[in-house]
């Protein structure tokens, strides 16, 4: 597995919004197999960051290569292709409200793949199973949980089997017993799966039971990359600063907060915000 | 991947080679289901199964849901590591039939 080349390099990443530096010479690797978890305080650039590994976002300087491949250099198509190989679970769900749980579920396959609908079907209600919603495929998304939307998202990204799986602060909002039932579907995915996963999150907890290795953003830089022990040992003042701030103010989800401020409905009712530790 | 199927002692044992993903597990659904609608007893070798995708086990699953509803034995033997991960994530390996060699599940 340690020769296997790396899933994920991104080297000397640089990029802006507008005049603004956001990441600055970011560099890294994920092996395959790897659990990897992006951390850092609001606004340190995770998001982007991960945008940027989805080959959302162009850097304004470095190089990203995805399943060995250098994004910057790839036709829409060959994007496209790549695409299909790599799994999302977004922060807010990003399920479609005017379709069932199943159908969410199903619609890479059916976008992708020419598989028999009965196959599809199947494969659909699998991963239902595997994220513990056994029986919810003719519900809407409206009709489930904070916790159940988190679930259906993450059965959606796995649908196609990715190699490898990004998830955006996969715990955000859920109480601490839903949120590492969440941790342990991230690790069961890796050990049968063999997937590589990228998760960003700011949750220590969920970091620490879940990571190989953890990079910690800071100001769109790495402060730190190595493993859960090495973080958590660092004699570095910044970094057990970052890991012994509690949530006494919730971190801040942008996007629900912007959602709150238009009069959006929020899709997910009954979401504590407080109960764990985080950055 | 290689679908290699052999009679033996009245049953068809089908041996999976190499990964069933996507691009495979179509034909494999159509060799199995065709063996279905024969109502051939079957055992399916894992032996030598690298890796296999969702589609691969829902192939497997939809051929041994037709096995029960016939009355046909359908067993997985000799199940390789990495199958058998894929399977116990969805909690599969306590639905299936399972073998630890071809001749067990030849007599079971
Ligand atoms: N679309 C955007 N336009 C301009 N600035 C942005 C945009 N998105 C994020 N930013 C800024 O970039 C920085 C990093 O944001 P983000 O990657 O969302 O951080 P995190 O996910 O770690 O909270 C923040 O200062 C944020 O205000
Ligand atoms: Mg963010």
């Amino acid at each position: 597995m340690s020769n296997a080349p790396p899933s994920i390099e991104v080297i000397n990443l640089d990029t802006h919004y507008g005049d603004r530096q956001v990441l600055k010479n970011v560099s890294l690797s994920v092996n395959p197999g790897e659990i990897f978890v992006i951390m850092g305080g609001s606004g340190s650039g995770k998001t982007t960051l991960l945008n940027h590994l989805l080959g959302l976002l162009r850097p304004t300087s470095g190089t990203i290569r995805i399943l060995g491949k250098d994004i910057n250099t790839l036709s829409s198509l060959e994007m496209q292709d790549l695409r299909t190989r790599m799994g999302v679970a977004f922060q807010s769900g990003a399920l479609f409200s005017s379709m069932s749980v199943g159908d969410n579920i199903a619609l890479p396959l059916r976008e992708h793949t020419d598989l028999d609908e009965m196959t599809i079907g199947i494969v659909t209600r699998l991963k239902l199973e595997v994220v513990s919603l056994a029986g919810f495929e003719h519900l809407m998304p409206a009709e489930l949980s904070g916790g159940m939307i988190k679930r259906a998202a993450f059965a959606r990204a796995i649908v196609m089997d990715p190699k490898l799986l990004f998830c955006d602060e996969p715990s955000a909002g859920l109480d601490p017993v839903v949120a590492s039932s969440i941790d342990d579907l991230i690790l069961r995915l890796r050990d049968a799966m063999g997937m590589s996963i990228v998760v960003v999150t700011h949750d220590l907890d969920s970091t620490f039971k879940i990571a190989d290795r953890i990079c910690v953003l800071d100001k769109g830089e790495v402060l730190a990359l190595d493993t859960v022990d090495a973080i958590r040992n660092s004699p570095n003042e910044r970094i057990q600063n970052l890991l012994n701030r509690r949530t006494e103010e919730a971190e801040v989800d942008p996007d629900a907060y912007l959602r709150r401020l238009l009069g959006e409905k929020e899709k997910h009712a009954n979401q504590p915000t407080q109960g764990r530790t985080g950055l | 991947m290689k679908i290699e199927s052999r009679e033996r002692d009245g049953a068809v044992v089908v041996a999976l080679v190499g990964e069933v993903d996507l691009q495979h597990s179509p034909s494999v659904r159509k060799h199995l289901m065709e063996l279905m609608f024969d109502r051939r007893p079957v055992v399916v070798d894992m032996t030598a199964v690298e890796y296999i995708d969702s589609s691969g086990i829902a192939s497997l699953v939809e051929a041994y849901q037709a096995a029960r509803k016939n009355g046909t034995r359908f067993v997985l033997a000799a199940v390789s590591q990495p199958a058998m991960r894929v399977l116990q994530l969805a909690r599969l390996d306590k639905v299936f039939a399972l073998a630890d060699t071809v001749e067990a599940g030849l007599s079971a």
